[in-house]
């Protein structure tokens, strides 16, 4: 199992998920830099941090979106290679079109940095088929622009098609219905605000993190 | 060339910066605002000539989020 940790300047999380994915797999993930062109031959795992890439600038993600790299990731999430995209990586993942919608300034201006409780809604998925659908997991959120959106005609149809993976049960940033998680049309590229590399161990306050890198990479208990 | 795009919310995308202007003006006792939208100014320094088609893919590729936002280009 080759997996591979996008590193954009201003990415803050990149570590923790190379821990993690280290954790899970025993192997020390590539440390990709935005400039580069190319993914390391073989890789079958692209994990794109959290953090403020560019500074935010312009729109958060927006500049990341159009980094060398992200050429590459997109051709890999064509061919059906896993994409896991985390707070920022999710607004990379969004302007870069891989997923619908948009994340915007939280709904009450705030940054939210607090463990919330989520509902898992599509237990499916080679990221989520360890949960249970409708169970209940605890993932720490750390982010300012958070809040989802997407035209009623776009949600309808991704709610229609099973790829909302995350629900907030509680009001945590504005987004739209709640949605925490969107799955890409083939199920292969995920993004999401919380942050599961955040709750890998039990020194976090909490593993429901680690089960999702278990189903990802393919090592289910 | 100097030219001008504004970049705006799309009408029905939530906008809580332009809300939380419109309680400040509110604070500082302007009455009668009616609503606030905030928005981005990007001046461009073009070469002259510069296509109108090359102006607008600029803003559809990277100076709008098409999914939430609307621009507007304004030539000299």
């Amino acid at each position: 199992m080759k997996t591979a940790v996008i590193v954009f300047p201003g990415s803050n999380c990149d570590r923790d998920m190379a821990v993690a994915l280290e954790q899970v797999t025993g192997k020390a993930p590539a440390m990709v830099w935005h400039r580069e062109s190319e993914l390391p031959d073989g890789v079958d795992f692209i994990a794109l941090p959290g953090g403020f890439s560019y500074g935010d600038y312009l729109r958060s993600g927006a500049m990341a979106a159009r980094s060398p790299i992200l050429r590459a990731v997109s051709d890999a999430a064509g061919r059906g290679v896993p994409v896991l995209g985390v707070c920022n990586g999710f607004q990379v993942l969004t302007e870069a079109q891989l997923l619908p919608g948009a994340l915007m300034r939280n709904a009450g201006l705030n940054f939210v940095c607090r463990t919330v409780p989520l509902k898992v809604e599509n237990s499916q998925s080679l990221f989520t088929a360890s949960y249970n659908a409708g169970e209940e997991i605890s993932i720490p959120v750390a982010h300012h622009d958070g809040n989802y959106f997407a035209d009623a005609e776009t949600l309808d149809r991704i709610e229609g098609e099973g790829r909302v993976a995350f629900r907030y049960t509680d009001g945590v940033n504005g987004s739209a219905r709640d949605i925490a998680g969107v799955l890409n049309d083939t199920g292969n590229v995920l993004g999401m605000m919380p942050h599961p590399e955040r709750a890998i161990d039990r020194a976090h306050g909490g593993t429901d993190g680690l089960r999702l890198f278990e189903a990802a990479l393919g090592v289910l208990a | 060339m100097k030219v001008n795009v504004y970049v705006t919310l799309k009408p029905g995308v939530l906008d809580p910066q332009g809300k939380a202007i419109h309680h400040a003006l509110e604070g500082l006792g302007f009455g009668g605002v009616a609503d606030v939208r905030a928005g981005r100014f990007i001046e461009l320094d073009v070469a002259d000539g510069t296509s109108d088609a090359d102006l607008d893919a600029m803003c559809a590729k990277l100076l709008a989020n098409t999914v939430i936002e609307n621009y507007r280009i304004e030539r000299p």
